[in-house]
């Protein structure tokens, strides 16, 4: 047995047939970056760029011209994530880059171009979500961003602009922002670069059009004119006009903050046994069977209710922030590392009012501390549903503690199997947690979205839910359960549906998956995941970027692509 | 419109139908008073009322390209030449090959080929900007004469620039031909866009130097893209180079005189003291040489490139003398040259056509050795035991692989420690101190026939003129 933090070093297993880490690790510290400087100075923090060109996520590439990858997003993601726990102070986000004439370059073609189809998925998954951070980080959390764009701003680096509030352009003369991606490489940019330049941004559609179509990118006056960018400054004035507005940003932000908390290591443990694989941690548990290509996710409720101040206050870390850091991380390793599961069947453990009565102390809190553990819970529930599995939550054992914030699981889940015992102790409970404040990427809560058009159906469930846990019977009358069956029917109605489903095919499976999850209408979230991403990942299939003539293919090869001229 | 900006064939000497097309009058007649404005306040300091004895290319003719009168600068008349098209030219290398060249641009290659065509029309200007001071201090009048030369030459390469931005690239070219006279050299907001055409050009000794491997580098980018299968660039650069090679000349001699006044005064005295009697000692015209060879080689971009692949792969950009080589495609070929592989010098095969900057870079190379070698014959026969030398080709470069170990290779092409590095570059590239010294040089001298205490003069005159012809007056 291994920790995970062992398999940090240099020597990293690889996979033989994919020639990527057989381990990722998410966890990370900013005494540990290799690609970025986090500085804080007062209400401003500055997050430079200077991505190390010999330390790529895995051989066969090198991270020029500030060029990203995996490595390079994952301490990104751990530098907001920091900022909004550990540096309260903080309201302003600078982000730049230690070049002198290159702010970020984008995603490295080469990394693009050794990866397999499913790596490349899951990376622009990782890459949208910490794009969508950023954002949440200004909506929610208080701290604006701000993107310092002092030379090239080309594709993924420019996405990255776009992902903060405001970005600031270097004039002179020469420095542009750029989507090269459709001219140069026959892909689309796509980490919702496309969706905000038109969403968000407000850029005219036909401008947009020329845009993504000029490889060499917009520069100076016509960028600020066409919106892509807010400022054009005079590289002379560059460092105070950037000091100027971070200040301002900084000042303008009204969500209060809490007192600093040092988010601890994770130090999941792994281990291995013939075709099993398992990660396990304080609170949450994977377990992968690559026999039968299904895992199991266990989560488990403390031992008693917990006020998240006081525990916080005594430097220890509160459940209801470290399970649902297990777990986002849990749900990372499951994506990039166990391509082979498809059915994750999620188990909960522990008792309904302890997990009630945390819901309760972290909702009645009115810290900025409690805050931002409820908005983490939020976003790791996101993440639970974009990833690409097919996920049956299980009650069935006396233990079973789909209550309140765990509930969000099973609601979260494609199906819900629960078991109906004699004695009615198996059963779900609310709790706020379910009453709006996890929603879903359509702007609903889990509940809304299951009874999407008929809100007397949820009106009904949480009123019931206030008088108490409610037992599977009547769960699967509310029509919480997918199927609720007893203990003669049970085992075998749940074993024949994880073998059924583990024998579809797995593309037809994320696509209608991600179809009957996200109900309602559009935002610019589920756009970017939805549209955007579906577009990309069919596009990365195609002969026109990846084929043997493809763009993507052949880009930096001596010959030019060519191009298979069919519309679909 | 006044009088004054109406353009006619008799102030622009062309052969592009200029008075015929009423399109391009309209959109030069915009840009030529803004390029007027920019000669006046960016050109060179003072001179610009002296009658001054310039060459002007008046038509493409042999005996059309260099007419010889005085002229005042401001009244020069910056024509606008293309060589004759030839009817049934092909394609000769690239994807492309064989197939009929392109008289208009083709949109794929659009932004591609402006970005080219900027890049290079950038480095005109720049170049005039860099010398504008450098009237004030000549060594003689024959040589302020040639700087004007250069300057007014490097104005007329803008103009050819010009004339394809405008012609060919409408609105855009337009706004690029504008940006052209707004970007200037040095300046920390608006620079140009090639780092060499930033530096500073601020005495004669860079001067010399700048014209020898700088102008040296225009010769091979504009030798590359006279192969261009877009034809009027093609015919535009071709034209431009009979008038780069009287650059390169002004340089390659200009630095032959300096060594040749450099031996004489080691002979005159004693101790061999260069400095003590107001010369330009051999160990440092090496070190502005390492300085300027090595800026100059940035200028050929990255040893291993896409772009280059792509612009040869469309037919834009060839090689240098494309029709010496038999191969004109160049897929499955490769070119082998050193590559940095973790932290090491190693010999590699390259696929040929992302190695086409190195391949260029040679050429260059190659060429630059020629004239030292014909300096290092000046001081052999001057009875001097000194050897000028070109660098190693990783020395001290900013662009491409080899920046990365920037202070840490050697002249001679080793990797040592930055320490060693540090320790041993004020042997290598020029210090303030030298700086100083050389500026301290610089005292006009406007007697015709005289010469500054550094330089000897010239073998002959231009055009055959006497060595006391008053070029300006
Ligand atoms: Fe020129
Ligand atoms: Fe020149």
């Amino acid at each position: 047995m291994v920790t995970s933090s062992k398999l940090l070093d240099t020597d990293d297993p690889m996979d033989p047939v994919t020639n990527e880490p057989a381990r990722v690790e998410f966890e990370t510290h900013p005494s540990r970056y290799k690609h970025w400087k986090l500085a804080v100075d007062g209400d401003v923090a500055r997050l430079v760029m200077a991505v190390d060109a010999d330390h790529p996520h895995r051989p066969g590439y090198e991270l020029k011209l500030n060029s990203y990858d995996l490595s390079v997003d994952i301490e990104l993601a751990d530098a907001i994530q920091r900022l909004r726990f550990e540096h309260p102070g903080v309201r302003a986000l600078v982000i730049s880059a230690d070049l002198d004439r290159v702010f970020c370059s984008g995603a490295n073609i080469y990394m693009l171009g050794l990866s397999t189809h499913s790596f490349k998925v899951n990376f622009c998954k990782f890459t949208n979500e910490t794009r969508l951070y950023l954002e949440d980080a200004s909506a929610l959390g208080g701290l604006a961003s701000i993107a310092a764009c002092r030379g090239t701003t080309a594709g993924g680096g420019y996405e990255l602009a776009l992902a903060c509030d405001e970005i600031m352009l270097v004039d002179d003369g020469n420095s542009a922002v750029s989507f090269p991606e459709t001219p140069l490489l026959a892909v689309l940019p796509g980490t919702g670069g496309l969706t905000r330049l038109v969403d968000k941004r407000k850029v005219r559609r036909d401008r947009a059009d020329v845009f993504c179509t000029t490889a060499e990118g917009i520069k100076g006056k016509r960028a600020r004119e066409w919106n892509l960018v807010d400022h054009v400054v005079a590289r002379t004035k560059w460092d105070e006009t950037v000091l100027a507005r971070a200040k301002a940003v900084a000042a303008a932000q009204t969500i209060t903050r809490g007192s600093a908390f040092a988010l601890p290591a994770l130090g999941g443990t792994v281990a291995t046994a013939g075709a099993v694989d398992s990660l396990a941690y304080r609170f949450v548990r994977l377990v992968v069977d690559h026999a039968t290509r299904t895992a199991t996710l266990d989560v488990t409720a403390p031992d008693a209710v917990e006020d998240p101040d006081a525990i916080a206050a005594t430097g220890a870390e509160p459940w209801a922030l470290r399970a649902f850091r297990e777990l986002d991380d849990a749900l990372l390793h499951l994506r990039f590392e166990h391509a082979d599961i498809g059915v994750v069947l999620v188990r909960t453990h522990g008792k309904h009012d302890v997990v009630r009565g945390c819901d309760e102390a972290l909702a009645k809190s009115t810290t900025g501390f409690a805050r931002e553990v409820r908005h983490l819970q939020r976003r790791v529930l996101k993440r639970f549903d974009n990833t690409a599995r097919s996920f049956y939550a299980v009650a069935d054992a006396a233990d079973s503690c789909f209550a309140g914030v765990l509930l969000e699981l099973a609601l979260g889940s494609d199906r819900f199997y629960m078991l109906l015992d004699d004695k009615g102790t198996i059963g779900v409970s609310t709790s706020v947690a379910n009453a709006g404040f996890h929603q879903t990427c359509t702007n609903m809560s889990r509940l809304e979205a299951r009874f999407y058009g008929d809100p007397g159906k949820v009106d009904a469930i949480l009123r019931r839910g206030a008088e108490g846990a409610i037992p599977t019977e009547e769960a699967d009358k509310l029509g919480l359960a997918t199927v609720a069956a007893d203990d003669i029917d049970f085992a075998d109605e749940l074993r024949i549906a994880v073998e059924e489903r583990a024998s579809l095919s797995p593309d037809a499976l994320t696509g209608m998956e991600a179809s009957l999850r996200f109900v309602g209408p559009e935002t610019l979230e589920t756009k970017i995941f939805g549209r955007l991403s579906a577009w990309q990942n069919w596009i990365f299939t195609r002969a026109n970027s990846t084929g043997e003539h493809g763009a993507l293919t052949l880009y930096g090869q001596p010959e030019r692509p060519q191009f298979q001229w069919k519309r679909t | 419109m006044t009088a004054g900006t109406v353009l006619t064939d008799d102030k622009i000497p062309n052969n592009v139908n200029l008075s015929g097309d009423k399109r391009l009058q309209r959109a030069l007649e915009a840009w030529q008073p803004a390029f007027i404005d920019w000669w006046k306040t960016m050109g060179p300091v003072g001179w610009q009322q002296k009658d001054i004895f310039l060459r002007t290319a008046v038509s493409v003719e042999t005996d059309g390209w260099a007419h010889f009168d005085y002229v005042k600068m401001p009244d020069y008349r910056w024509g606008i030449f293309l060589e004759p098209k030839v009817e049934g030219r092909l394609h000769h290398f690239g994807d492309n090959l064989g197939t009929p060249v392109w008289d208009e641009v083709p949109g794929e290659f659009r932004n591609l080929l402006r970005r080219l065509i900027v890049t290079q029309g950038d480095t005109e200007p720049a170049s005039v900007e860099q010398q504008r001071d450098l009237g004030a201090t000549a060594p003689s009048l024959y040589d302020l004469r040639n700087l004007f030369q250069v300057n007014v030459e490097e104005g007329r390469h803008l103009w050819a620039m010009v004339y394809l931005l405008h012609t060919y690239f409408g609105r855009d070219g337009r706004e690029e031909a504008d940006e052209l006279l707004q970007r200037r050299s040095g300046d920390v907001d608006k620079p140009r866009i090639l780092g060499a055409f930033n530096e500073p050009t601020s005495h004669w000794l860079s001067f010399f130097m700048f014209t020898m491997f700088t102008d040296r580098d225009g010769k091979y980018q504009l030798a590359a893209l006279a192969e261009s299968g877009f034809d009027p660039l093609a015919r535009t650069c071709r034209f431009m180079l009979t008038e780069e090679a009287h650059h390169m000349f002004v340089g390659e001699s200009g630095i032959q005189r300096v060594c040749k006044r450099a031996c004489e005064l080691m002979k005159a005295d004693a101790n061999g003291e260069v400095r003590a009697q107001g010369g330009i000692d051999l160990p440092t015209i090496q070190k502005y040489l390492n300085l300027w060879y090595t800026l100059s080689l940035d200028l050929f971009g990255g040893e291993v490139s896409s772009n280059a692949a792509d612009a040869y792969a469309a037919g834009l950009k060839g090689r240098y003398k494309e029709e010496r080589y038999d191969e004109h495609k160049l897929i499955g070929s490769t070119f082998a040259m050193d590559v940095l592989r973790e932290g090491k010098i190693v010999h590699e095969d390259v696929p040929m056509r992302t190695a086409l900057n190195e391949v260029l870079r040679t050429e260059y190379i190659k060429d630059c050795q020629r004239g030292v070698d014909r300096w290092n014959k000046t001081i052999h026969d001057a009875g001097v035991a000194f050897e000028l030398k070109l660098p190693s080709n990783k020395f001290n470069r900013q662009i491409g692989m080899w920046s990365t170990l920037n202070k840490q290779i050697t002249p001679d092409g080793q990797i040592v420690d930055a320490s060693a590095w540090a320790a041993a570059a004020p042997s290598w590239l020029p210090t303030a101190e030298d700086e100083t010294y050389i500026k301290s040089l610089m005292k006009p001298v406007f007697e015709p026939g005289k010469m500054a205490s550094w330089i000897a003069p010239p073998l002959k005159g231009i055009n055959n003129l006497p060595g006391d012809f008053e070029y300006v007056r």
